[in-house]
């Protein structure tokens, strides 16, 4: 059977009042530009106070469904089957077709629910709904109504044709991309933070990201892991503007001036700096790290708290509470995964010391951080200059 | 300034290589199975092809066998040899400093049920014979060893095994796999005793994609692939004629004037190995210069991680490698230098340099200047 159409159903945003027609039109924006990714042409109307995403051409149907499961604001997707109007025993005899096709032998408990679009339509919406039920029952015996809880609901809605569907594909939720301002994600090239970016991505927010080089410590390839994780990303936040910071004589400095065990306490403080710079740059509202409390030294609320009283923007760590198998889940289910765990050394990882405080005194890291007077800042303006920038679609 | 030194990952193509597959791909393109008069032309670079390695080696056309390159040509040779003699015995034998494409078919045949005993190597990473000759039984139908380890450049005495490996167990088959050693050496099959012997073509400058396995007259080899039996149903699928063509061109090229090649290659590496001794912390791994392959310099820079100086040298237009170029992506200790006792500390520094006849003695010094200039700093840097 062909479905010439989805009914795409969002619940969140309906609740917002007279900004709904701001979410609507981000949703549509959103879903055309998922669409436009794939072969084949598509049509997204908003039509009395729905959406639909007409097919009048050939398309792959899974392919379109994943797209649109990409698009975050979609509840649910509802492939609709479109038939001519051509008065009720024709309607009858369709929507009975397509319980066949689609339902074959169903035995269970059902309900038929009719909404008139089109007012004028001779019968009334209970009607139809009564007499197209009557209908289903000649044709499946075994089956029964049931108006309450039935485990299939047929809608049949009356505009200028009869659309008709009778199962909904679960969506992805959240918010409509642009709906929520934009954020900086700090972007290594581990399993954390891909999930993160996806997470605050996923309640409407646009991503940008920053990636920390140290070449030749960390090598082409492992730039090359963030660029592709990037783009995994960027399948369901839409492009991401990617900015490569060379990090090394940063790092290098840090390690010839400072306590050893503190070098990645303050090796993040400067990435934090780093960030929020480009963010404020960027019109960011906020940091985004892939952090996960007591996964690392570096993660402890004694290290996040070093690491977060440099920066005015708030941080968001959406993993925050999550187990690492949990964060795997997500990433398993954004296909992130597979490509976080590629074996290349980020930049974390090269000069770490055997046993790194994971209760930094705020005291004595500010008072380290004293060491690099001389000529950090002039680092980190070349750092800042020659940043590289990649966008990501 | 650029330098080239990862020759035994893979080398440039030679321009006369080139030329044959850019005529093989756009006037003689037919398929050479085909009866018509297109199909005919094409077939000629096959013979043609053949009969050049036929001439090398010393062996006859038929048993030239085009494979897609190394990999294939050793799967074939150990899975394809064991199945076609398992009746003759059950036992197979190779050494621990194999490659992948060894050691994973020798892998596999285990767990398929056959007897297999890896054999150790010394310091250098060199066989030992007495280890082989108590390994070899009755009933033992294939020996797989390199001629020269892709790793340090250790040169394996092929004929000495293939003496033993014939004297003790008459059924065995002697594979070589030598892929780094073609090219380099003057290899006659059946002079030496080898039953097998594996080629890929793009580490002798020709196309990636293409290979060969001799395979003698006399061994029973199973087919892999299936189909429309071509390479008398040894090998099926359209014959890779560009490939093919290329690598009969490469061959030719690279044996004329052979010694002086060598030769060249040979200095290259002392050039290099006397520059990098005068750095000071630098372990040359391996046999001596002249006995190890003339192509091959493997060496650890004590202190200094082998991705790190790899990446610095290639901000320089500097290309190496670290461990071989197959194996390092995946985060794993070399097998081979395991074997030979290296300790983890040294095998996380150590690099290998490749030559080919196309670097220079520029190069080299080009090399070793900036050596100079980065490993005290990189030195400097590191895990403490």
């Amino acid at each position: 059977m062909t479905f010439h159409a989805f009914l795409i159903k969002y619940a969140e945003i309906a609740l917002k009042g007279k900004n709904r027609y701001l979410f609507e039109d981000a949703l549509v924006k959103q879903i055309r530009i998922s669409l436009s990714k794939i072969e084949g042409e598509f049509e997204v109307k908003k039509d009395q106070g729905r959406i639909y995403v007409y097919c009048p051409e050939e398309y792959d149907f899974d392919e379109a469904v994943e797209a649109l499961q990409r698009v975050f604001g979609i509840v649910g997707i509802c492939p609709v089957a479109i038939f001519e109007d051509n008065g009720f025993e024709q309607m009858s005899k369709d929507v009975v077709e397509f319980m066949k096709n689609r339902h074959p032998n169903f035995s269970g408990s059902f309900k038929v629910y009719t909404r008139r679009a089109k007012k004028n339509y001779p019968i009334p919406s209970m009607e139809v709904s009564a007499d197209l039920g009557g209908c289903i029952l000649k044709e499946f015996p075994e089956s029964h109504v049931d108006v309450h809880t039935p485990e299939l609901t047929l809608s049949v809605e009356i505009r200028d044709k009869i659309y008709v569907y009778s199962e909904t594909i679960k969506g992805a939720g959240g918010m409509p991309i642009g709906t929520s301002g934009k954020a900086m994600l700090l972007l290594s090239g581990g399993i954390d933070s891909p999930v993160a970016g996806y997470m605050i991505a996923k309640r409407g927010v646009k991503i940008d990201a920053v990636y920390f080089h140290a070449p030749p410590y960390t090598s082409e390839r492992a730039k090359q892991k963030v660029v592709d994780l990037a783009r995994l990303v960027a399948k369901y936040s839409g492009p991401i503007r990617l900015h490569v910071v060379n990090f090394t004589d940063i790092q290098l400095y840090i390690y010839d001036q400072c306590p050893h065990e503190e070098l990645t306490i303050i090796m993040r403080r400067y990435m934090m700096r780093i960030a929020e710079h480009f963010a404020k740059k960027t019109g960011c509202l906020g940091l985004i790290t892939g952090e996960s409390i007591g996964q690392v030294a570096s993660q402890t609320l004694h290290s996040l708290n070093a690491t977060n009283e440099v920066c005015e923007l708030p941080v968001y760590r959406p993993v925050i509470g999550f187990d690492k198998q949990e964060i795997v889940e997500i990433s398993r289910k954004i296909d992130t995964f597979e490509t976080s765990i590629q074996p290349f050394e980020d930049c974390c990882t090269i000069f770490v010391a055997k046993h790194p405080v994971t209760k930094p005194n705020l005291k004595v890291i500010r008072k380290s951080e004293e060491n690099l007077a001389e000529k950090i800042e002039e680092l980190m303006k070349t750092a800042l200059e020659t940043v590289e920038i990649i966008e990501v679609e | 300034m650029e330098a080239y030194l990862d020759n035994s990952a893979t080398t440039r193509c030679y321009g006369e290589v080139k030329d044959i597959v850019v005529k093989t791909m756009l006037e003689d393109y037919g398929n050479p199975s085909a009866m018509h008069t297109k199909g005919v032309q094409a077939e000629m670079y096959l013979k043609d092809a053949a009969s050049k390695l036929a001439r090398i080696l010393k062996v006859t056309e038929k048993e030239i066998l085009f494979t897609s390159g190394g990999t294939e040509s050793n799967n074939l040779a150990l899975i394809g040899g064991a199945m076609a003699n398992k009746r003759a015995g059950n036992h197979i034998i190779t050494t621990a400093v194999e490659h992948a494409a060894v050691a994973r078919p020798v892998e596999f045949l285990k767990e398929q049920g056959f007897d297999v005993t890896i054999l150790p190597v010394d310091e250098q990473g060199v066989i030992k014979l007495d280890a082989l000759e108590a390994a070899l039984r009755e009933d033992t139908i294939l020996v797989s060893t390199m001629y020269v380890n892709n790793e340090v450049g250790s040169v394996m005495p092929v004929e000495k095994i293939a003496a033993l490996v014939h004297e003790k167990s008459p059924k065995a088959l002697y594979h070589v796999d030598a892929i780094q050693a073609f090219g380099k050496f003057r290899i006659y099959p059946k002079k030496a005793g080898i039953d097998l012997l594996s080629v890929s073509g793009h580490k002798i400058h020709g196309p990636k994609g293409v290979g060969f396995l001799y395979i003698s007259s006399k061994a029973k080899v199973q087919p892999m692939i299936l189909g429309g039996g071509q390479q008398n149903g040894m090998r099926s699928g359209t014959d890779n004629v560009p490939g093919i063509a290329g690598l009969g061109v490469a061959a030719e090229k690279i044996y004329t004037d052979l010694d002086k090649k060598v030769e060249h290659l040979y200095q290259l590496k002392e050039r290099m190995a006397k520059g990098l001794e005068e750095l000071g912390d630098v372990i040359i791994n391996g046999m001596p210069l002249r006995q190890g392959a003339p192509q091959i310099l493997s060496v650890s820079f004590m202190g200094i991680r082998s991705e790190v100086l790899l990446h610095t040298l290639e901000e320089k237009g500097i290309y190496i490698s670290a461990g071989s170029a197959c194996s390092s992506h995946k985060r794993k200790s070399s097998a081979t230098l395991t074997a030979m006792g290296m300790p983890a500390s040294q095998i996380e520094c150590t690099v290998r340099i490749s030559f080919s006849e196309e670097n220079t003695f520029e190069e080299i010094d080009y090399c070793l200047d900036i050596l100079k200039e980065i490993v005290p700093l990189l030195r400097r840097y590191s895990r403490r």
